[in-house]
């Protein structure tokens, strides 16, 4: 049993098929990674998770609780943080304060009326957020205008936040894509060391194979809204399946 | 101090001090002399500057917080006069329970509204405050002045009438809004050679008020929950997917500003009593708008100046006459003296609204941090000046955010 | 029955004037995505189109008429209109009492040129900025475009009479077989009907058959997609700006002898126009004519005695309290698309 079940969902827009009949379990304290072709549905089943789109039918549970029909904030509440393909940050807030309002978020719930405590009091959780950047390599930003770093600050500033939240499981949504290859092993270097570190379930969405092969424990293919196989990553390399559907496309 | 770092204790000392000495400062010329019409510590309009100003303060906290763009404000601001004219009418004229009623009812007539627009965001939540200031003033205007249940008193407006019941009212009280006794308009003047300094005892009430409302702000400002209103913001969506509930955050910055809003009101019957329905006309929510932004959006500082400045110019510019534009130009030939009135000429007096759209115009277009922007502009041009000669180049060290209340 | 009818048609008028500032509203908002609150002032403007052409052609010479003496004996000074003098007096006299109709060719390059100076010079600045400051900015825009016409006309509301021939009412209902004077309805309400329903096809069959209609519709539909076709979309927006600017412009220059022009009938119209537009659906041109339509009908009816004495003032506040039950049952509005407008 999985920390992260889905089952037989379906999504339609309109008549166009976007999911049918998936599938997906994955295990706790595992990398997850879902591949596949350009309108596969990755996206469609990621948004299905966090709570963006209600499936049709199917069912999506999250350590033993049903996840749909609940709003974003409440899943996040639940445990599930997502980072997205362009990092969704607080521009206009500095990399100090972004960092304190997942670990707020953490404490205080959805919503909490603290309008006359002092940010500069909360000791603890200045403390906590402190740590994190260093654990991030950006202790020196932590002044900085967010939307005045480089790109692959801003990831890692995203992927900071939602650690922070310390969730039982991460989604990544094509990490990685638009970086220059440098920076991609910067963050494959750091999501290891997450991994390394903490108990966490990932479940990552990637195009770049060189990621999803450096990364994942399991490995899911979709094709055209539905899973074509889910296994380890060795045996994923040779099923003649996966190649023809995708690999055999991109190469 | 009270809790606040230095920063923002040296700023509320600064509006303290310059509050209470607004009477001197307000008037800088002798009373005869031919600058005097610039003068502007008159209680009246003094009064004005403290009142707009906690409108903006309030406006500020949803507008330069959230981003939420509401143009129904005004409608508050007149609920809480409405409500503070009908404790003089019933009650008595003690300003304290007028007050704190005008908070309370703007307060609930906030939630309600809040309620209804923020369920939408952008520029939909806008046209629903739109909406609903218009349909307030309609409301008041007409729809709640009949001869069956006359709440607003109409196109006249509402105002104490001598068969007004004032139940707690005494003889020995004055006739007119008071604080246990002490009348609003009662003003000690103070006489220093060619000068005049009026001490009006309305004027320091608004002031002493305003101070602990702008306490309040500071505290907002710098509490988690001033800093979740800023993310509002900056990126709801990271919001969403970070567990907050943003619903919940705007509609208290709502409530807030509209309390803030009712307070004013509940002041401007307090100090005149007197609530008329064009108080709640979208265009006076526009003006609340206008001073937000010329001062400065989500700075502390900048909706006091922003109400300040407006509230001055208001005054001046409609004081001016083509007389006084010809005293001024008398030095220049005849012929460019008559061009120059006639090129002034439709932005005072009555013109003022013209002046005014195109400051509005102005501001939004070449400055939209407003005077706390163009303040920065100024003293880091002025210190570039200075350290021109220093090797080391500032711009390469990586940018620091501007701290929020500067 | 007849009543019913009566106050269908009674809500047209209002009606179309909502219905044309609305659709302006609309292609602006759909091509350039902006969100222009001078449009009311756009309105305004073609009003005062048709009071200025009035005093144009009221412009007159004095001479003496020997003949007629006042009651000193003095000869009288006579005015005559220089149209008069120049086209005869039956013609010239005729061309002053069509000042409004004729008003519609004065405006259509005056509210071309406003909406082209507009555009070019102040909102084409503002394609990138939030739409706060578009709201703002179109504000302070409004505010000093009517005030400038209350520096020139004053603040008073100037008569523009209809020409002669269309002032009166006419018996509709025995038309359609109802008894005489059941449905008494004035000729130039008809008019303004006609004229916008002309409008509002013409805009229509503008943008459903002509190559410029088809990339204009392609560009409210995707601006990016259109401009990667290498077609220049900024300048047929600019266009359509000033297309805009003109629907509004004439709309209010017929709606003069309807409702004579003031200097703040553009901001009156304005708020109600927005909540058509909202009603209507974001983006949408036809909501927007249908909710124009629907709401100045609906106006008309919370108009009626029987309505106001009911609940007093009803008809001021009919419309709000719709679009405020319409934008949360329907947030879309009637007819909105999905994903304009939506965070």
């Amino acid at each position: 049993m999985g920390i992260l079940e889905v089952k037989n969902v379906n999504k339609n827009f309109g008549g166009l098929k976007a999911l049918s009949e998936v599938n997906l379990s994955v295990r706790e304290n595992t990398v997850h990674a879902i591949i596949g072709p350009n309108g596969a549905g990755k996206s469609t089943l990621l948004n299905c998770l966090v709570g963006k789109l209600i499936p049709d039918t199917g069912s999506v549970m999250f350590d033993g609780q049903s996840v749909l029909g609940r709003s974003p904030y409440e899943i996040n509440q639940m445990g599930i943080s997502r980072v997205f393909q362009t990092p969704e940050i607080f521009g206009d807030l500095t990399v100090m304060e972004n960092m304190l309002i997942p670990i707020f978020a953490r404490r205080d719930g959805a919503f909490r009326m603290h309008a006359f405590e002092s940010v500069a009091n909360e000791r603890e959780i200045i403390e906590q957020a402190e740590h994190v950047l260093e654990d991030m390599n950006m202790a020196d930003k932590r002044g900085m205008h967010a939307a005045s770093m480089s790109r692959g600050d801003k990831r890692r500033l995203e992927i900071g936040m939602c650690l922070s939240q310390e969730p039982r499981l991460l989604l990544l949504d094509e990490p990685t894509a638009g970086m220059a290859r440098a920076d991609t092993n910067n963050t494959i270097d750091l999501l290891k060391q997450i991994k390394q570190d903490r108990d966490i379930t990932i479940a990552i969405i990637e195009h770049d194979m060189h990621v999803v092969f450096s990364l994942a424990d399991r490995i899911t293919v979709l094709a055209q809204g539905t899973p074509l196989v889910e296994d380890d990553p060795q045996n994923i390399k040779g099923n003649p399946k996966v190649r023809e559907a995708y690999l055999g496309e991109s190469a | 101090m009270l809790g606040l770092d230095k920063k923002d204790a040296t700023l509320l000392i600064v509006v303290a001090v310059l509050t209470l000495c607004a009477p001197f400062i307000l008037n800088p010329f002798p009373t005869d002399s031919a600058m005097a019409q610039f003068n502007a510590g008159y209680p009246d309009l003094m009064q004005r500057f403290i009142i707009f100003g906690i409108f903006a303060i309030g406006y500020n906290i949803l507008f330069g917080l959230t981003g939420y763009l509401s143009f129904g404000h005004a409608a508050f601001l007149g609920v809480g006069s409405y409500s503070a004219v009908w404790i003089f009418k019933l009650f008595s004229y003690n300003v304290l329970p007028a007050i704190g009623l005008s908070v309370v009812v703007a307060a609930i007539f906030s939630l309600f509204i809040g309620f209804v627009s923020l369920r939408r965001s952008g520029i939909y939540f806008s046209i629903l405050t739109l909406a609903f200031a218009q349909m307030s003033f309609a409301l008041a205007y007409s729809v709640l002045s009949n001869p069956k249940f006359n709440l607003t008193n109409g196109e006249t407006g509402l105002q104490v009438y001598a068969d007004d019941p004032q139940w707690f009212h005494r003889d020995s009280l004055p006739d007119l809004p008071h604080l246990f006794g002490l009348s609003m308009r009662s003003t000690y003047t103070l006489d220093v050679g060619a000068w005049s300094f009026d001490f009006n005892a309305g004027y320091y009430l608004c002031a002493v008020i305003m101070m602990v409302v702008f306490y309040l702000a500071i505290r907002i400002f710098r509490s988690p929950f001033g800093m979740m209103l800023r993310a509002v913001k900056s990126n709801q969506q990271r919001m969403n997917y970070t567990g907050l509930n943003t619903r919940p955050y705007t509609l208290a910055a709502f409530v807030i500003s509209g309390m803030y809003a009712g307070l004013a009101g509940g002041l401007m019957a307090a100090m005149d009593p007197l609530a008329g329905a064009e108080r709640m006309q979208w265009t006076a929510s526009g003006e609340v708008v206008l001073m937000t932004i010329l001062g400065g959006t989500g700075t502390l500082i900048g909706p006091i100046l922003g109400a300040g400045f407006i509230k001055y110019f208001e005054n001046i510019f409609s004081k001016i006459n083509d007389t006084v534009l010809h005293e001024w130009f008398a030095l220049l030939p005849d012929g460019i003296e008559d061009f120059m009135v006639f090129i002034v000429h439709p932005f005072i007096g009555k013109g003022w609204h013209l002046t005014l759209g195109l400051l509005f115009m102005l501001v939004v277009i070449f400055l939209p941090g407003g005077l706390v922007e163009g303040g920065q502009r100024l003293s880091r041009l002025l210190k570039r000046r200075g350290t021109k000669a220093k090797p080391e180049d500032s711009e390469h060290r990586p940018e620091e955010k501007p701290h929020v209340a500067e | 029955m007849d009543a019913l009818l009566l106050q269908i048609l009674n809500g047209l008028d209002k009606g179309s004037a909502y219905a044309l500032i609305a659709l302006g509203l609309t292609l602006i908002f759909g091509t350039l995505g902006v969100v222009n609150f001078a449009h009311g002032a756009l309105f305004m403007i073609g009003a005062f189109c048709a009071v200025t052409l009035q005093r144009i052609l009221n412009l007159s010479f004095e001479t003496i008429d020997e003949t007629q003496k006042d009651f000193l004996g003095n000869p009288l000074k006579v005015k005559t209109p220089y149209v008069e003098s120049w086209f005869g007096p039956d013609l010239g006299s005729s061309i002053i009492d069509w000042s409004v109709p004729l008003a519609i060719l004065f405006a259509i390059p005056v509210m071309l040129f406003v909406g082209y100076a507009m555009e070019r010079g102040l909102i084409k600045h503002f394609y990138k900025r939030p739409h706060a400051d578009q709201i703002l900015v179109t504000f302070g825009l409004a505010i000093v475009l009517q005030e400038v016409v209350k520096y020139f006309f004053g603040a008073n509301p100037i008569q523009t009479p209809e020409p002669d021939m269309l002032r009166g009412s006419v018996d509709l209902g025995v038309a359609v077989g109802f008894q005489a004077n059941a449905i008494i309805y004035p000729i130039w309400r008809l008019v303004y009907f006609f004229f916008s329903v002309a409008i509002i096809g013409g805009i229509f069959s503008f943008l459903q058959f002509t190559t410029f209609g088809m990339v204009v519709r392609a560009g409210m539909a995707d601006r990016e997609t259109v401009g990667l076709l290498g077609i220049n979309i900024d300048r047929r927006f600019t266009i359509m700006f000033g297309v805009a600017a003109s629907v509004a412009g004439l709309a209010g220059v017929m709606y003069g002898p309807l409702n004579p022009p003031n200097y703040h009938m553009g901001m009156d119209f304005l708020v109600l126009s927005f909540v058509v537009v909202v009603v209507g659906g974001m983006g949408s041109l036809p909501g927007a004519v249908l909710a124009g339509f629907l709401l100045g009908i609906l106006e008309s009816f919370a108009s009626t005695t029987w309505a106001t004495t009911t609940i007093p003032g009803i008809n001021q506040i009919i419309i709000y309290l719709v679009a405020i039950i319409i934008l949360l049952t329907r947030p879309r509005g009637l007819m909105g698309r999905k994903g304009v407008m939506e965070d």
